[in-house]
């Protein structure tokens, strides 16, 4: 399943599957190793609208609202 | 020669630095700049080579002021020491990269080698160093392991000249790098690890940040007070008075320079606080009023900064710190101006942006009492009952959060997403703690004791010659009028302009209902900052901006004691 993320839920994983921004952006995240193709864990979200924490690689990274849901990634949902 | 320590944020590369360096340590400011380094000096082959710890960074392609700073030190250096975290290899490989494609010799030290083990991370090192073409070093700072073989093999460093990649070609050659030279064995969280998990969610988060927060509040008023009760009064009352006293007799005990330099006699006795002269409250006001706590708030923000509680501090409190056009990372100056306003003003440096410093200094100026005046609110408010202390508070507390959303509303810009590396939890040395601590400590005396000394003394010309009583005049309409305090009470108001200290002192003295006592110091704490924080603000903001923010706090003083006047 496909979602932002902003909208997974914490400790779920998944892989990210495009970065809608610009240059900028793609830059400042890649520079931390989150590029497409990446396998990140979602830690935590605080509450109305906060920044997201994900695990990725080894390290953890706290995230703006605004840019997690700029992040698109394949969520892995164990069946049942 | 000249050594460059690069690396990513939080990978140690300050403590290795310290391991490296002698005690001649140098902070400074980049020319033009808000980024601080650190430089010191070692020897490679018995020759003299200087160090530049620089500013941490995760890339070459800059993506804030501290990594374009990064990327200009490069290409002033002769060789560099690329720090990498040996327990995230992947991501600190990146930089790695770059740094080979550059025309610049480049030896790796593998930090925190000691925590790979029984973090389950196993490392290849003569395959790394193969694959990379230059020398891989393990080091670990902590404990000094390595640091020895680090220094030997600096002329071994070399430049590759590898060709250059883009992000994803970079990205891919790390993923087959890692590939061939690490290996992982899943092991169980650790307790620690749990507890990293646990402070940046909202429930547990909160909790852990209040025991934190208040902890650090009793250890730094415990220390700052310590300091200040047996060092610095004794030292002052002992040593200096009689010196000052016999000054104050040389001079005729009176006169127009008497009272600039000594500062007016209260009932034939120098009053640190009140004479106001440039050698007595002029030294005093400094030195054992702000010192001590600039020693206790620097040792404890060092301590949280190096353990790496302050970055999810930062992400927790990021919500509400948006509203008022900041980002969480503005929640240090707004801690440590509850302590002292001039290191809080001098720690807005933290932030990013022009904006984001304008707003947050005016914030701590106008809603953020210091300890002095919290002690003072509640000698002299508390007199008249605790719900009295407690209005002032939540007044206070409510222009806050109102004043730093209408800035955030009418000023131009954007307050800037966080995007911030959460580290592991680690133990500092102490070593290294302190000499932070001293290196904050020697920044402030430089560059803040002279300006507040020069301040001192115009304002005494100006008040010995006068032209107080002049303001007074002009001001008392607003002061009896809008904000309903008695006559009397005029000069301290206006006192307060620029000596917040005694001016509280004196509204007691005036008689006073309790609702004007309220007022009357919520006025004065919002009114503008005690003179040492008024150049300190000065230096930072520039002439323009203070203007601007000094503008803000007069007129929302009198609003919110205006408001108060009708609503109590």
């Amino acid at each position: 399943m496909v979602q932002t993320l902003s909208e997974m839920r914490a400790d779920e994983c998944g892989a990210i599957l495009e970065i809608h921004g610009g240059q900028g952006l793609t830059n400042r995240l890649g520079a931390l190793g989150i590029i497409p193709g990446k396998k990140i864990t979602k830690i935590s979200s605080a509450s109305a609208r906060g920044p997201v924490t994900i695990q990725v690689n080894r390290s953890q990274v706290a995230l703006g609202f605004g840019m997690a849901s700029k992040i698109l990634v394949n969520v892995d949902r164990k069946a049942g | 020669m000249k050594i460059l320590l690069m690396g990513n944020p939080n990978v140690g590369k300050s403590v290795l630095f310290s391991r490296l360096t002698g005690v001649r340590v140098l902070s400074s400011n980049y020319p033009g700049t808000t980024v601080g380094y650190t430089r010191g000096f070692m020897k490679v082959n018995d020759e003299p080579a200087e160090v530049i710890d620089v500013p941490g960074t995760y890339t070459l392609e800059p993506t804030c002021e501290a990594e374009e700073i990064a990327l200009k030190m490069l290409k002033t250096g002769d060789v560099v020491i690329s720090v990498i975290d040996a327990t995230n290899l992947e991501r600190n490989l990146y930089l790695t990269l770059q740094l080979l494609e550059k025309d610049i010799p480049v030896i790796v030290a593998l930090n925190l080698w000691d925590d790979t083990r029984h973090r389950g991370i196993n490392i290849d090192l003569d395959k790394l160093e193969s694959i990379l073409g230059i020398p891989v070093i393990p080091t670990s700072a902590l404990t000094g392991q390595g640091i020895k073989n680090l220094v030997r093999s600096i002329p071994r460093a070399s430049a590759p000249h590898a060709p250059a990649l883009n992000l994803n070609e970079r990205w891919a050659l790390i993923g087959n790098i890692t590939g061939q030279v690490q290996q992982i064995t899943h092991r169980h969280h650790r307790w620690y690890e749990r507890l990293e998990d646990a402070s940046v969610k909202p429930r547990f988060g909160y909790i852990i940040a209040a025991l934190v927060l208040s902890a650090s509040f009793f250890i730094i008023r415990f220390i700052g007070e310590s300091l200040i009760g047996y060092l610095f009064d004794p030292l002052f009352d002992n040593l200096w008075t009689p010196v000052l006293m016999k000054l104050s007799n040389f001079m005729g005990g009176g006169g127009f320079w008497h009272d600039v330099i000594v500062g007016k006699l209260i009932s034939g006795e120098i009053h640190f606080v009140e004479s106001f002269g440039l050698l007595s409250s002029g030294l005093y006001v400094p030195f054992a009023m702000v010192l001590p706590y600039i020693v206790s708030f620097y040792l404890i923000l060092g301590l949280l900064e190096d353990i790496g509680y302050l970055p999810r501090l930062a992400v927790l409190l990021d919500t509400t710190m948006h509203r008022l056009g900041l980002h969480g990372y503005a929640i240090i100056p707004t801690l440590l101006g509850l302590g002292c306003n001039v290191p809080a003003v001098l720690a807005t440096r933290v932030l990013e942006s022009k904006r984001e410093r304008f707003i947050a200094a005016t914030l701590v100026c106008i809603a953020i009492p210091c300890v002095s005046a919290q002690a003072m609110i509640f000698g002299l408010v508390g007199k008249y009952g605790v719900q009295y202390v407690a209005i002032v508070y939540a007044t206070l507390f409510i222009v806050w959060l109102i004043l730093g959303t209408i800035l955030n509303r009418t000023m131009k810009g954007l307050s800037p997403e966080l995007l911030i590396e959460i580290p592991p939890y680690r133990f500092p040395p102490w070593r290294t703690v302190f000499q932070k601590l001293g290196m904050r400590i020697r920044g402030f005396l430089v560059e803040a004791v002279p300006i507040i000394l020069a301040a001192v003394l115009v304002i005494n010309i100006l008040f010995v010659m006068g032209v107080f009583d002049y303001i007074a005049n002009f001001a008392a309409p607003v002061i009896t009028g809008i904000l309903g305090l008695p006559k009397e009470s005029v000069t301290a108001v206006v006192i307060g302009f620029l000596r917040k200290d005694a001016a509280l002192g004196m509204l007691a003295l005036s008689p006073m209902t309790a609702k004007q006592m309220v007022i009357g110091s919520i006025v004065l704490t919002m009114f503008f900052p005690c003179i040492a924080t008024f150049v300190v603000l000065l230096k930072e903001l520039g002439l323009k901006n203070f203007l601007k923010s000094a503008g803000i706090m007069i007129s929302s003083a009198i609003i919110v004691g205006g408001i108060l006047n009708i609503l109590l």
